[in-house]
């Protein structure tokens, strides 16, 4: 595939929002691990679809809806590649990272696990990797079982051995990179570690696959998934990958057209994967915008957007630690550019609202890991989040807007 | 900073939230209430006693602790129907950001009415305060 040399000043006139001024300043937008701005290539390709080419999918037997169905099958090649999936096949449109873990949950995990078998999630879980599992437990009888964390922010490896010791464990349910810590858990590793132990793997890859190359087949893992919106795409689609043969004996999750073979008024037999999860018409046009993202990714180069985003976390965190009272939460070997922290002097809440008013957008609060925050000893934090159009000028507007607010309160 | 930043984070508000003048729990009160805020975890429990003598305890932003400390301080002496009136009266100068001459430093949290999450954290501790009144079904 071919690369662009990065140049972030580049890069940034393909986002037209950036241009935007929020309280009469300039727009510095730090909120990107929450969801991301949208390239023009993106946009331009959803409205191409909706003034040119648009009907419904795998339906129609007109010109317009093989065409349709054409672009909506392309963007599922360029996900199977991006992924390095065996095959298209192993690739389900979702709405999001959030209904792909509730999918895995509700039908590989009412049929493959049994009442008394193990889920492990970590200490480290959004909300959504770690709900599902509950109500599963709750409705099922599997063990819900969590692995701790170190107080770095990593996987504590006596703490998974000690979850799996009895053989009980039949998944792995863990984050490739958290949303709150910046960690990126060793995926390679945990996989390897699971499978010795007879367990499957998930790994909830929203965060991990804006920032790095992702490729299922050297992972080994058994489901991978992640949502759109944080990668530059549209909001509503998303992506469930798994082994075609898991796929195969998964039953359906939501039931209606598209996901059936053949119906009677007595019953139904259902389509194959992916389809057999793909009930109803799909999100066609955001579809077809995630695969103009993933172009527009892959053609800058997930290496060179890994390293930007190096260079930008290390400008961080050396720009955190020189202010006096703020705390950063994590501090793995391996992180990426998530950065969660605290101030002495001033709250969560009152720091977002103070840099809004100079046009820089954080989020704060619990960031949908409230058990997280807890183990983490706060109640409340703020987070600054880079994406590949983020410049160190914007992190030092934020070290600037940190040291008014400190100003402020002091 | 710009005016607008000021204006929300006046003077007042960040005086009393690092040195609120009624907090601390009483040894003796008559009714009490609680609230939180389920998005940030920020919580306030509020100690009334007969009287209309209020103290508060505030975990949490800014806006939360100076919103308590002022309303502990606008309620002094203050029957529960006077404290139900004006609690209307703060909400509607908090969501409108119209000030209102009758509330005084009240007004000082006017300026939230442009943030939509952070009307909450000036309205948690009358919600609080409401609740103490009527849980603990005073008459005054």
């Amino acid at each position: 595939m071919s690369t662009r040399a990065f140049n972030v000043s580049e890069i940034r006139k393909d986002f037209p929002i950036l241009t935007q001024q929020v309280h009469g300043r300039k727009l510095v937008f730090l909120d990107s691990a929450a969801s991301a701005q949208k390239p023009r290539v993106v946009i331009d390709a959803m409205v191409r679809v909706m003034e040119m080419q648009y009907a419904n999918v795998h339906r129609g037997l007109h010109w317009m809806s093989e065409r349709t169905s054409d672009a909506y099958e392309a963007a599922r090649d360029k996900v199977a590649a991006f992924l390095n999936a065996r095959a298209r096949e192993e690739i389900v449109f979702t709405r999001n990272a959030t209904e792909s873990i509730n999918l895995v949950a509700y039908s590989y995990g009412r049929t493959a696990l049994r009442p008394g078998d193990a889920v492990v999630v970590s200490e480290m879980e959004h909300h959504a990797n770690l709900v599902p599992w509950q109500i599963l437990r709750d409705a099922h009888g599997v063990e819900l079982r969590i692995a701790k964390i170190t107080d770095s922010g990593e996987i504590d490896w006596e703490s998974l051995e000690a979850q799996f010791a009895d053989g009980k464990v039949k998944l792995l349910a863990i984050t490739h990179m958290s949303n709150v810590l910046g960690s990126y858990t060793p995926a390679e590793r945990l996989v390897a570690f699971a499978h010795a132990r007879g367990a499957k793997v998930l790994l909830d890859g929203c965060q991990a696959i804006v920032h790095r190359a992702v490729d299922v087949q050297a992972l080994d893992v058994d489901f991978y998934v992640f949502s759109g919106h944080k990668l530059y795409g549209p909001t509503g689609i998303g992506v469930l990958y798994a082994k075609r043969e898991i796929l195969e004996a998964m039953p359906p999750f939501l039931a209606g057209g598209e996901m059936i073979d053949s119906v009677s008024y007595e019953r139904a037999t259902w389509a194959p994967p992916p389809y057999r999860f793909e009930a109803g018409t799909p999100a066609i046009i955001e579809t077809i915008g995630l695969g103009a993202a993933i172009d527009y990714v892959q053609a800058i180069g997930l290496d060179a957007i890994a390293a930007h985003e190096r260079e930008l976390t290390v400008h961080g965190l050396k720009m955190l630690a020189g202010i006096e009272g703020l705390r950063v939460l994590g501090s793995a070997q391996d992180r990426g550019g998530v950065l969660t922290f605290t101030m002495e002097d001033a709250h969560a809440h009152d720091i977002a609202t103070l840099l809004d008013r100079q046009g820089i957008a954080v989020r704060a609060g619990r960031h949908c890991a409230e058990p997280l925050m807890g183990r983490m000893g706060v109640s409340a934090a703020a987070r600054a989040s880079f994406a590949l159009y983020t410049t160190v000028e914007e992190i030092d507007a934020l070290g600037e807007g940190l040291a008014r607010i400190k100003q402020i309160f002091k | 900073m710009s005016s607008t930043v000021q204006e929300l984070y006046q003077a007042l508000i960040v005086e009393r939230s690092k040195a609120p003048r009624f907090s601390g729990r009483p040894e003796v009160f008559d009714a009490q209430g609680r609230g939180e805020n389920a998005m940030c975890g920020d919580r306030v429990q509020v100690f009334w006693q007969r009287g209309g003598v209020v103290r508060h305890e505030a975990h949490g932003c800014a806006i939360l602790t100076a919103s308590a400390d002022l309303m502990a301080q606008a309620v002094a002496g203050k029957s529960p129907a006077q404290v139900a009136a004006m609690r209307g009266a703060f909400e509607e100068v908090v969501t409108s950001g119209r000030e209102n001459p009758a509330l005084g430093d009240l007004n000082a949290l006017a300026g939230v009415a442009q943030y939509r999450a952070r009307i909450r954290c000036a309205t948690l501790p009358w919600a609080a305060l409401a609740e103490a009144l009527k849980e603990g079904q005073v008459h005054g």
